[in-house]
């Protein structure tokens, strides 16, 4: 029990330190700071670009969302063109390790 | 030639985008298969068509978020993903990311970053590769000793789970999809570990986070690969929106990234249905070392073999995963008609 509490605490103290020893390594750092070039652009690369340079918070939240909707919108086109392969997809019986 | 290259709008760079199509689909290969997100096998293929680094880590990092969704969808219609442990890992994950990436800002300032990560990364990929093959060796000794013809030889190998299992710090819980029940704070402080060292290398995480799955918390290794893909998915979505805050991804070549990525994909996905547990296993352990012997020589700056070294090692695995697949698909194939012919004719 002795050894458990021990480990326990360890494991709490590595927890609790590791920030500690991280921001005690330095200030905080800046971010990169990159404009994009809009003037050539045009439809969707403009609107990027545009985005980019305005609000960066607003693009950071059209980038989370863009990505999973084309994840997902991909995923489910795949899903029907590999099941009119033939393949049984659905739940496997058991998988061998060896 | 030139609709061949794509402009990105916001690196100000033209692209090869046939090659972001093949790098897509060439991770998500082995990332279906492994269970991971592939951003040391990006990062190389990105440079070579001459994207800039700046923006290299977060085009990865989005890029691999939309890809381990995709291979999540499938992983989940097999029986492969336990949500229970993946939204548990989580909360370790997402502070172990932010912290990590911190530390990435705060070397950077100093001037010290690429040095460290590598060497960091080095460390971190010898010992998994250790792991990952005198675990396979001893469980083939153990097979090998073994007359049971029905051994699996899930337990002939490296097995630290049981040893973790016993730290029971409440809340106890079980999860069903992995069967395993032990500690919440287990999968909470592994999550934690490989969620701060993603951060700081700036990948998913999966190359650390799947053994870690497999030898720490217990999971079989089909549900380590998809449980860990889920992880991997969040994590990613979490990494592309702070490196979108900090100026550094370009969506233009993540979307076309992902198109390649969507049929690679289900191939290294599928393909983990013909192959056995310790096999996926040893093929990861040789895509570690791989990759580790890549970094080694970028730190000596001996560039262009790592870069060699890293897209031979792609090439081969993703042409292995897919023998396996087409192999595995043709003999179902051929089972099932077959079967077919047998009961028309009966």
């Amino acid at each position: 029990m002795k050894k458990r509490f021990t480990a326990g605490g360890l494991i709490a103290a590595l927890v609790g330190l590791t920030p500690a020893w991280a921001w005690a390594a330095g200030g905080k750092a800046s971010d990169l700071v990159v404009v994009a070039d809009t003037r050539a652009l045009h439809g969707v690369n403009l609107y990027l670009a545009t985005l980019y340079n305005q609000n960066m918070w607003v693009f950071a939240v059209w980038a989370v969302v863009l990505t999973t909707v084309l994840g997902v919108l991909l995923g489910l086109i795949m899903d029907v063109v590999m099941n009119r392969i033939g393949l049984d997809l659905g739940k496997s019986a058991g998988h061998v390790e060896h | 030639m030139d609709w061949l290259y794509m402009h990105m709008p916001i690196a100000g760079v033209d692209i090869f985008w046939p090659g972001l199509l093949l790098i897509g689909y060439a991770v998500g290969v082995i990332g279906g298969f492994f269970g991971m997100g592939g951003a040391w096998m990006v990062t190389p293929g990105l440079n070579i068509l001459g994207f800039p680094m700046a923006f290299a880590i977060g085009t990865d990092i989005a890029h691999i978020a939309g890809k381990s969704m995709i291979s999540t969808m499938r992983h989940s219609k097999f029986g492969n993903v336990d949500y229970k442990l993946g939204f548990i890992m989580l909360i370790g994950t997402m502070a172990g990311i932010e912290l990590g990436a911190q530390i990435v800002m705060i070397l950077e300032r100093q001037g010290s970053i690429g040095s460290v990560v590598r060497w960091v990364y080095v460390g971190f990929l010898a010992l998994i590769a250790l792991m990952v093959f005198y675990d396979y060796f001893k469980a083939v000794r153990s097979k090998t000793k073994s007359d049971d013809p029905s051994h699996t030889g899930a337990t002939g190998g490296v097995n630290w789970a049981p040893a973790m299992h016993k730290i029971n710090i409440p809340p106890m819980m079980h999860f069903k999809v992995a069967g395993i029940h032990c500690s919440m704070w287990l999968p909470v402080m592994v999550s934690f570990i490989t969620g701060v060292l993603a951060g700081f290398l700036g990948i998913g995480g999966g190359l650390l986070r799947m053994p870690a799955l497999v030898y720490f918390i217990g999971a079989p290794t089909h549900v380590a690969v998809g449980t860990d893909l889920f992880e991997v998915m969040i994590s990613g979505l979490y990494g592309a929106f702070t490196y979108s805050l900090k100026g550094r991804i370009e969506l233009v070549a993540v979307f076309v990234m992902l198109c390649g990525a969507a049929v690679g994909a289900q191939i290294g996905t599928v393909a983990t249905k013909y192959a056995k547990g310790y096999g996926i296993r040893l093929m990861f352990g040789c895509a570690v070392l791989a990759c580790m012997v890549s970094i080694i020589l970028k730190q000596f700056n001996v560039t262009a073999l790592a870069t060699v070294i890293i897209l031979g090692a792609i090439t081969a695995i993703c042409v292995y995963i897919m023998s396996i697949m087409f192999r595995g698909a043709a003999n179902e194939l051929r089972e099932k008609r077959l079967n077919g012919s047998t009961g028309g004719a009966s």
